[in-house]
């Protein structure tokens, strides 16, 4: 047998015809079964006729023959096509191997964006996307009034208002709820040694099983202890059990010392249960305890409300449910008059809303400034590729010439830049792997759901997509455009293909204009969210942060007698102030029981004397017990009148101190110093004696609220915390006022002063975290943009090296050439500005609502961000341009 | 022609197509002509079974096709055993054999078997 002759090449030149194959086959096959007929002395005729005789069906064997041969046929293409595949990504990774610099830049710069993408994405998807940790999450709902600027006070319900409401809806599966006046570190635990400060959240006995969450051992809270129950029991968390106690696990049914009374621990949560990620953003809770329903019916309302919706029903009808049932709830059963008095204040919102419903807009914002990042990334991806095109456009035209078609060629570019896009992704996911970690472990952040921040198997899919969609979009249309051209024409010409270079020129501008404006249009974002925290850092809060620290003081108060309970609280009190303002340091002290920014609670509704209101106008101001010293310590300006002092004794007149507001809103022109204002019905009066500041309760972009102050000396404070402000760092005081602590309450705990700056920081956390992350994008894309001109003006000065010679052979001066090489720079770069700022525009009307103080179009920041962006342009192509400049003529016209 | 033509038991095509081929690449031509004189005339290969089974073969990868030029130059399609084909052909061969001489000690049994086994 002889190999394949040449001509059948050409016999299947319109590709395979498995029929036409078996037809030839048997052709032959009877063709020499008559020659050995023929040789053996048959006639031709009827050789050929034997012949057929025994070939029989010819047409049937024709037909299984093109069928088994297609098959093969089929196989064969996808063999070859594999071993092609495989041929290309060996000759990508030689030629990306080959030149190290570029692939090395454009996975760095792939690896940026995509970690970014998968960073981002991932926090969205945990906030956002994924349901909350909980069985059938969806059923959950929080119970509460529409927001009001009172704040977390105006949203609770009293312990008989939710007795109501569980016993008469139709719609909830269940109602639970949990004390939401709670301090960090609020009760003092012994376990053996020295007592320990801790943080416990008082819970509906209900609490865990309308939740859903299932406890690691021992048992959750039973109905009983709804009412208290037969004797007093906790839960620990899962945290605070391996913490404090070793993870013992024999811990079920032990006692510990809470606030000097025997607890029994009947269980410990689960791991995967955090309430401070869902409910209280930032908080780390330590135990829980069950309300006592019967004690709390007078405390006002303290609860706040969540339930767990009958399956199928909509949040429509569940709110039908509680305006139905509204009007018939009792604030107190005791009090008749209490009857509807939150009547409109059952509305359901799915507890996924409550929890991150806020953060919504931030976190499209977010993921809108990523995607930027990204496409800036594949601009880069595309110049760079397409300037690496252009170099191998001879390349890929002998390939075409022997014989590549444009489908082969654009594959292998294609494979390269999959290559590309994957080893960034690969990179990108190992950056946003180190980010997500780093994330989920900011405390300091006050974001709900940090903490459960992961890679999954979600965000391995976008990284997935993210990869190919930038391989295919970045990678392969700079290869149809390549491939586009006329081949013959790079072939003839000498010098690189400069018609075709200046094609791609055109381009290339395009491609820098559009990543300049994209970046712009990041920068002006993340300057007008600068700006709107410098803002939020500018508010007058009210009170003086700096240098005023905070500790939690262990007081029990003894005795069933309130004016006793008041003198001998005053008493303590005033010697603790005393004697720590005598520390050296200590410029001012006092107590309170909420501080600013924490949560906080009203009592009831005073009536200023001598004055009509119409029933239900008047709000419920937010309430605060201080000492005196404490406006001194924490810095709340007195506006007139006087502070509290040691003499406004529990026998003597009742005195009241009301912010600015308040004052405005009882006695509206006039002096509110020395007025009366009634509560219940006239039975208790209190004079103001001062005006002062507004504070900032609930955040520090928000606040005017109606306030009220009580003295220590008169009313029970639920907790007390000593304010002190120092001209020392105050950790360096916790010792020495923990010292006196002890000495006049042995069963002080450890605890450990917090600045009230961080307080703030902490209200301030979730515009910082936004800021940054904004801020570091817009960083990334200029870092990008400024790449993408650097590539550019520097590889059209090499291209155009031996025009630039000529020209400084005819007498251009390298001034003049680098002054032509910085302007043509400029103007891209303004051009992109010019875009940005249009596209800045529609950004910043979409993100007008996260903008605090700050117009979408404020001058400030446009003007900024679009001067340091043409700064970064100018500088970009400054170093190409004293590259063009320093050509040497001679040596410019004698190369090419 | 007097050859007795001996049915074929399903199987022994396969086998005996790539016992031909062991040899070197033929065409289905060469093929039939070389079973049947390794037959001494007694297997006679028809082409509509031939054919069918070569291509069979062919998908199955035990075969690999070429087209080339045959000695009365025509252009001919050339058979050869693929390494998976001749190693198919070692494991029938072994299975053929032992099976024949199974067949053969049945059939040329001169007494039954001992009388304790069988019944």
């Amino acid at each position: 047998m002889k190999r394949i002759p040449l001509w059948r090449r050409y016999a299947r030149f319109f590709g395979p015809d498995p029929a036409a194959d078996a037809k030839d086959e048997l052709r032959f096959h009877l063709e020499t079964t008559i020659d050995e007929l023929v040789r053996r002395g048959w006639t031709p005729d009827a050789a050929r006729h034997e012949a057929e005789r025994r070939m029989g069906d010819l047409r049937a064997l024709v037909r299984i023959g093109a069928c088994i041969g297609g098959k093969i046929e089929r196989r064969r293409q996808v063999r070859e096509y594999w071993s092609d595949m495989l041929q290309d990504v060996r000759y990508g990774l030689r030629t990306l191997m080959r030149d190290p610099g570029f692939a090395s830049v454009s996975i760095l710069i792939l690896a940026l964006a995509i970690g970014a993408n998968i960073a981002v994405f991932s926090v969205v998807n945990t906030l956002l996307l994924r349901p909350l940790p909980f069985p059938e999450s969806r059923e959950l709902v929080r119970i509460g009034p529409p927001p009001t600027p009172c704040g977390v006070s105006c949203a609770t319900f009293s312990a008989d208002e939710f007795e109501e409401f569980r016993g008469q809806n139709r719609t909830y599966e269940d109602v639970t709820g949990y004390e939401a006046y709670t301090t960090p570190d609020n009760v003092r635990i012994t376990l053996g040694g020295e007592p320990q400060s801790a943080t416990s959240i008082m819970v509906l006995a209900n609490f865990f099983q309308v939740l859903g969450v299932q406890p690691a051992m021992g048992r959750l809270f039973t109905a009983d202890e709804l009412r208290g129950g037969p004797h007093p029991v906790a839960l620990l968390t899962n945290t605070y059990w391996r913490r404090e106690l070793n993870a013992d696990p024999a811990i079920v049914g032990k006692a510990m010392e809470m606030n000097g009374v025997a607890v029994t621990i009947v269980g410990v949560l689960p791991e995967s249960f955090d309430f401070g990620a869902v409910f209280s953003p930032g908080a780390k809770v330590d135990l829980f305890t069950p309300v006592d329903l019967t004690l709390e019916r007078h405390w006002g309302s303290i609860v706040a409300l969540f339930g767990r919706l009958k399956p199928g029903v909509s949040i429509p009808q569940a709110l039908e449910d509680g305006n139905r049932i509204g009007p018939n709830t009792f604030h107190d059963v005791t009090r008749p008059e209490t009857k509807g008095q939150d009547k409109d204040s059952f509305l359901p919102m799915p507890l996924k809303d409550y929890v991150t419903g806020k953060l919504r807009r931030s976190l499209i914002a977010l993921w809108c400034a990523v995607g930027a990042i990204l496409l800036i990334a594949g601009v880069n991806l595309s110049n760079l590729l397409l300037a690496r095109a252009a170099a191998r456009a001879r390349e890929f035209a002998v390939r075409g010439a022997l014989g590549a078609s444009r489908r082969r060629i654009v594959r292998q570019l294609l494979i390269e830049s999959l290559m590309l896009s994957g080893a960034g992704a690969v990179l990108g996911l190992g950056l946003a792997a180190g980010t997500i970690a780093w994330l989920a472990h900011q405390g300091a952040v006050v974001l709900p759901l940090l903490n459960s921040l992961r890679i999954d198997g979600q965000a391995l899919g976008w990284t997935l997509l993210l990869a190919m969609v930038t391989a295919i979009l970045f990678g392969v249309l700079p290869g149809l455009k390549i491939t586009a051209g006329n081949l013959q024409e790079v072939l003839k010409d000498s010098s690189q293909g400069a018609g075709l270079g200046r094609r791609h020129e055109r381009i290339r501008a395009a491609l820098v204009v559009s990543e300049v404006a994209l970046a712009c249009m990041l920068l002006v974002s993340a300057g007008l969210l600068l700006r709107s925290f410098v803002r939020v850092l500018d508010v007058d809060l009210g009170f003086q942060p700096e240098r005023a620290a905070a500790i939690q003081v262990a007081y029990d108060e003894v005795g069933s007698d309130p004016m006793a309970r008041e003198e001998r609280r005053s008493v303590a009190y005033q010697e603790i102030l005393r004697r720590v303002s005598t520390l050296p340091g200590v410029e001012a002290a006092g107590m309170v029981d909420f501080l600013p920014l924490g949560p906080n609670r009203d009592w009831d509704t005073p009536v200023p004397q001598g004055k009509a209101f119409a029933p239900g106008s008047l709000p419920a101001p937010l309430v605060y017990v201080i000492s005196p010293g404490f406006l001194r310590a924490l810095g709340i300006r007195l506006h007139g009148g006087r502070d509290f002092t040691w003499d406004d004794g529990p026998k003597s007149q009742r005195v009241v101190l009301i912010n600015a507001s308040a004052a405005r809103l009882y006695w509206p022109d006039e002096d509110a110093v020395g007025k009366i204002l009634m509560r219940d019905k006239g039975q208790e009066q209190d004079r103001v004696v001062g005006v002062v500041d507004d504070v900032h309760e609930e955040s520090t972009e928000s606040g005017g609220g109606a306030q009220i102050y009580y003295p220590t000396t008169q009313q029970q404070p639920d907790w007390a915390q000593l304010v002190i402000r120092t001209s020392m760092p105050p950790a360096s005081l916790g010792p020495s006022v923990l010292r006196v602590l002890r000495e006049i309450n042995p069963k002080q705990p450890a605890a450990e002063f917090r600045p009230i700056r961080t307080v703030v920081n902490r209200a301030n956390s979730p515009r910082r975290f936004f800021m940054l992350l904004v801020g570091g994008f817009a960083g990334l894309g200029m870092l990008l943009a400024a790449l993408g001109i650097y590539g550019v003006t520097s590889y059209s000065v090499t291209q155009r090296s031996r025009e630039i010679g000529v020209r400084m052979a005819l007498g251009a001066s390298s001034g003049r050439v680098q002054r032509d090489v910085l302007g043509n720079t400029l103007r891209l770069a303004l051009i992109g500005v010019a875009a940005g700022t249009v596209a800045s525009a529609v950004a910043a009307r979409l993100i007008a609502s996260l903008l605090f103080d700050t117009s979408p179009w404020d001058a400030t920041s446009y003007a900024g961000m679009i001067l340091l962006l043409v700064a970064v342009a100018i500088l970009s192509g400054y170093l190409p341009a004293r590259r063009a400049s320093r050509i040497d003529p001679i040596q410019a016209l004698r190369s090419n | 022609m007097d050859t007795t033509k001996l049915e074929f038991l399903r199987g022994t095509l396969d086998v005996l197509i790539l016992k031909a081929l062991m040899w070197g690449p033929l065409h289905g031509y060469a093929v039939t002509e070389l079973i049947r004189r390794q037959s001494e005339d007694a297997l006679l290969l028809e082409e509509g079974t031939l054919y069918p089974a070569l291509w069979r073969l062919e998908r199955k990868g035990l075969l690999e096709a070429e087209w080339g030029l045959s000695e009365n130059k025509r252009k001919a399609k050339y058979y050869r055993l693929t390494g998976q084909g001749r190693r198919q052909l070692r494991h029938e061969v072994r299975t053929w054999e032992a099976y024949a001489a199974a067949v053969a000690k049945v059939l040329s049994a001169t007494q039954p078997p001992l009388a304790g086994e069988a019944r």
